[in-house]
């Protein structure tokens, strides 16, 4: 069963997983010196491969596009099936978006063995699109482990002193989590219908039982990588060691990994055990949040202070999936995107400092303003963006899940906007002891502003921060019709566990009509 | 009596193989110092002829000698591995012996004796049969891990094989005896018969049965008949210990699985939960003691340890009870196809080893290895793969394998022990990561820079090329693969 379904018969997603590999080898055949452009090359020839997702991309089908779909191994069956939807889309563009600027951010700044560094970028780069892409169970695992190993190389060769043990603590804890995944993948293969196909899958249904154990195996894979409280403690020792892409990527695009499986499977596929955990699952992402913030608060260290944002940041989204309502989950997905763009471009920031003073500490690096106007402004615009100030990005993220828990509840919801004062207190704390405070007088005559590389890796992200802030409505048409379907997956049970008895006709039939189920063969059909 | 032609013919691959060496024993005297490689050629070339005929065969189910040899699909997909193991165990040890200059072709001869003994082992259709390969591989294997003669550890490595070897064997001709007594018979399909009826719950049988579990696990290295292997592993030189590890475990798990589902597999209740036992235990010893090696064989020798656990796997899934035969024969092809894999990443990692030296001596030591990525890109490269793939990690091989495996189990209804096996491979991450943590991640000394080096040479190359390429090619196309063990699981049913 060989079917490929492309857009222009081009198989867009294939090319954008190849693409990175491809310069892998270049990379690999190349001068030591030709092998930072010919990475960019690259990755910059992957990201316009990919902009035909964003462009061709139809926002009134809420099934998979741009799918393909071959037989990869017979027995049992598993094809190499890909494809998007207004979920997974963007993150594959901000995946393509972030490589480059990865790469640049490393230009200078690591000195040793650039060749294996841009290697396990780019390897990083095909798993991570991957996992997004991947519509067969066992692809998407692959991707999903697959990664590990580049991640702690890029931790554990190029990070700070504490490299290794940050390396493979990441490592092993990620990998523990990833456990019980496999083995839910297996039992979903015997009791789905004995197919690996993601789509299928989340159409079969599961006795409540068993959707109780899977939601918990895919809870303790998705939780490490997102990182939920109480799973975090990986997360700022790998993002203080690790060097600035890594922190980049692993903020940007790995911790989403986490967030879109329960997105993509947990949601779906166990509608009723999602339901019935939500008040856990809440707890603990207004525990990440506050806590997040707090321990925020508490670090001299300006990256363990952006990691822990991001254990904040991160609870919002975990928030807003859990929500089971429209808002709550756009609100969800483009928090994802938000925090992609602002904390990765918050930890390029200190990248850029760090090459300077060799020092993250907060009071090592004061009154950047004077020394470093360009460079102050750019951080400002991040910081404010990191806040949710109206017209930035995060803002419009932030308040959509606001929106979801408020008509979840509103008890939940308060604590919640508890966790945007406390970023607001961390956030403008820090800017003011960097940008405003003092200059140390020995770190000031290292403090030259941005060069023409850094002021161009910024521009784009500053962009991104103000289009979405002022106009999300292409981004939230995009993913509408997807979300849409996850919810509807979930009004059935949901009417179920609320009144306690099956929902009527009527209430089923209005539940489907906002998107009607598609079957599995009408997916893979699509054109 | 006298032999039918057709008998030989069935044991023509065999045949070729002891009439090899003994060839090469004859020649090994009047071939001058130095132009011992021809013999190993020679012995290539043989192994290749061999490789010919068990493919044309393929399929084909013959008995032979009243039933006492048996080849079958199941015995010819075992033997291709055991040829190709073997092939690269001699390109192995071409380069290594000269390195570590034991200039005798009679090595030669033994590797090609001792896989003569699992050729026997693994199409034996008979106890005794299977007794006289099992005993023609272990005592040629004596005689090789003791090949570093002035070496003190390599002769005590070879002298406590001997003694716990023979201590074994002497376990599992016992049990022969007795299952003899009880049934009459050691014919596998006789035995069966007699077990089927009779002699269903014959004290006797059981203990018989227990003799003969314990004899196997002793030659498969299951904890806790382990306790050889740390010791020999190391103290044989390393060309030996990566044969042992790969061609005697698969050759001791083919007939370990022939002896249990054919004669006792109307027992299967009798001895399934003892196998699993042990298979926890296996699993669980090897990675736990693997972690505190700072000796990259005994870290290996460990390691293998747990491999056979989780081959063990295969062996609980294909005994469980309740379960439809489809299923039984998916454990079994999944061991098959494990045992396979296993094979490329165990001979790359010890060719690795077999190649490291540090001044003078082997680079045994975990330390050996440190900053090697810095001076030796591409090795490091291969070491990391083949310990990624020891781990398990996709996308490579060895992941693969366990998918298998535990995919298996969970149709079985096991899923817990899936969850145990996966947690127990997450811990095995943790010390075969050291490796690559030291060649990535550590600076080398000055004299570790100045001393540790990789001696290549073109056998070498060629098998960590092979090795390599198992590890990646069946991490990504495992399919023919599976379709082979597929097939060869057939006549076991």
């Amino acid at each position: 069963m060989n079917e490929v379904v492309a857009t222009g018969g081009i198989p867009w997603l294939t090319l954008i997983l190849v693409l990175p590999l491809l310069g892998v080898v270049a990379t690999l055949l190349a001068d030591e010196s030709l092998s930072r452009p010919i990475a960019l090359g690259t990755s910059f020839v992957t990201l316009v491969a990919s902009l035909p997702l964003w462009f061709a991309f139809d926002i009134g089908n809420a099934g998979m596009q741009f799918v393909e779909k071959h037989q990869w191994i017979d027995s049992p069956s598993i094809h190499y099936a890909l494809g998007v939807d207004g979920i997974s889309m963007p993150l594959v563009l901000l995946t393509t978006f972030l490589t480059p600027l990865c790469i640049l951010v490393s230009w200078t700044a690591i000195e040793t063995r650039m060749k294996e560094f841009l290697i396990s970028l780019l390897v990083m780069e095909t798993a991570t699109i991957g996992v997004f892409v991947a519509l067969d169970f066992v692809l998407f695992y692959i991707f999903w482990e697959t990664m590990l190993i580049p991640m702690y190389l890029l931790i554990g060769v190029w990070g700070g002193p504490n490299r290794v043990y940050a390396a493979i603590k990441f490592f092993l804890y990620t990998l523990a989590g990833s456990i019980l995944l496999l083995v839910a993948i297996l039992v979903l293969y015997f009791e789905g219908g004995r197919t690996f196909d993601i789509l299928a899958l989340t159409h079969a249904s599961y006795a409540p039982s068993l959707q109780a154990l899977l939601f918990w195996a895919f809870f303790a894979a998705f939780a490490v990588k997102v990182p939920m409280f109480p799973f975090h403690t990986w997360l700022p020792d790998a993002h203080v060691q690790a060097p600035t892409a890594g922190s980049v990527i692993l903020a940007s695009v790995l911790l989403k990994l986490g967030t879109y499986g329960f997105l993509r499977f947990s949601l779906p596929m166990l509608p009723d055990a999602s339901v019935t955990f939500t008040p856990i699952i809440m707890t603990l992402s207004i525990i990440a949040i506050i806590y997040g913030a707090y321990m925020a608060l508490a670090q001299s260290d300006i990256k363990k202070l952006i990691a822990y944002s991001s254990v904040s940041h991160m609870g919002f989204v975990t928030l807003g999936i859990f929500t089971f309502n429209a808002q709550g989950i756009e609100g969800a997905v483009l928090q994802m995107i938000n925090h992609g763009i602002t904390t990765g471009a918050l930890f390029m920031c200190v990248g850029i400092i760090y090459e300077r003073t060799h020092s993250r500490e907060i009071t090592d690096n004061g009154g950047l303003a004077n020394a470093m106007p360009k460079y102050a402004t750019f951080l400002v615009i991040f910081a404010l963006s990191s806040v949710g100030l109206p017209g930035m990005n995060s803002f419009v993220g932030e308040f959509l899940v606001l929106v979801g828990v408020f008509a979840w509840d509103k008890f939940t919801a308060t604590l919640a906007a508890l966790g945007i004062i406390l970023a607001a207190v961390y956030i403008l704390y820090l800017v003011q002891r960097i940008v405003y405070g003092p200059a140390s007088p020995k770190m000031l005559p290292k403090l030259s502003d941005l060069n023409t590389r850094e002021f161009g890796m910024l521009v784009p992200l500053v962009v991104l921060v103000f289009w979405i802030g002022l106009y999300p409505k292409p981004l939230l048409d995009v993913m509408h019709a997807s979300v849409e379907r996850v919810v509807a997956s979930q009004s059935a049970s949901v009417i179920v566990q609320r009144d306690g008895v099956p929902p009527d006709h009527h209430a089923l039939a209005m539940s489907e009509g906002i998107s009607p189920r598609l079957t599995p063969l009408e997916f893979g059909a699509e054109p | 009596m006298s032999l039918p032609l057709t008998d030989l013919v069935t044991i023509l691959p065999e045949l070729l193989i002891v009439g090899m060496a003994c060839l090469i024993l004859v020649l090994d005297p009047i071939t001058p110092t130095g132009k011992k490689d021809f013999l190993a050629w020679m012995s290539l070339g043989v192994l290749g002829v061999c490789a010919f005929i068990t493919m044309a065969d393929f399929g084909e189910s013959t008995v032979a000698f009243s039933g006492l040899v048996v080849m079958d699909a199941y015995a010819a997909f075992w033997k291709m591995l055991l040829y190709l193991v073997s092939g690269l165990t001699i390109l192995l040890s071409m380069s290594y012996l000269k390195v570590e200059k034991i200039d005798l072709a009679e090595y030669f001869a033994f590797v090609l004796l001792a896989l003569a003994g699992m050729m026997v082992m693994v199409s034996g259709a008979d106890l005794l049969t299977i007794y006289l390969g099992i005993e023609l591989m272990s005592i040629t294997l004596y005689i090789m891990a003791g090949f570093k003669r002035f070496e003190a550890r390599s002769i005590e490595a070879s002298a406590k094989y001997f003694v716990l070897g023979a201590f074994s064997s002497g376990i599992l001709l016992y049990g022969i005896s007795l299952l003899f007594g009880v049934t009459g018979s050691t014919r596998l399909s006789e035995i069966a018969a007699v077990i089927n009826g009779p002699a269903l719950d014959d004290p006797l049988m059981l203990l018989a049965l227990m003799l003969i579990i314990v004899g196997f696990g002793f030659k498969v290295a299951a904890v806790p008949f382990h306790m050889w292997t740390p010791d020999v592993y190391e103290g044989a030189p390393t060309s030996v210990t990566a044969f042992m590890a790969v061609a005697s475990k698969a050759a001791s798990f083919a007939a370990f699985l022939r002896v249990l589902l054919e004669a006792f597999g109307g027992v299967k209740p009798h001895w399934n939960v003892l196998i699993l036992a042990v298979c926890l235990i296996t699993v669980a010893l090897g990675n736990l003691v693997a972690i505190v090696q700072t000796n990259v064989k005994r870290m290996l020798a460990y390691s293998s340890i747990a491999h056979a656990g989780y081959a063990l796997v295969g062996v609980v899934v294909a005994g469980w009870i309740g379960v439809d035969p489809d299923i039984s024969s998916r454990g079994v092809s999944s061991l098959m196809l494990y045992l396979a894999i296993y094979s490329f990443m165990t001979i790359g990692a010890f060719a690795m080893v077999a190649i490291l030296r540090n001044g003078g001596l082997e680079g045994e030591n975990i330390e050996d290895f440190t900053g090697l990525a810095k001076r030796h890109k591409g090795g490091a490269f291969l070491m990391l793969v083949f310990m990624v793939s020891l781990a398990g990690i996709p996308p490579t091989a060895g992941f693969i394998g366990k998918f298998y495996l535990f995919m298996a189990a969970v149709n079985a209804g096991l899923a817990w022990l899936a969850i145990f096996g996966l947690v127990f491979a997450a811990i095995s991450a943790f010390y075969y990561l050291r490796i690559v943590m030291v060649m990535y991640m550590r600076e080398p000394s000055p004299e570790q820079e100045k001393n540790t080096r990789l001696v290549l040479s073109p056998q070498i190359s060629v098998v960590l090329a092979c090795a390599v390429a198992g590890v990646v090619l069946l991490g990504v196309f495992p399919g023919p693969l599976v379709s082979i063990a597929d097939l060869s699981v057939l006549p076991l049913k």
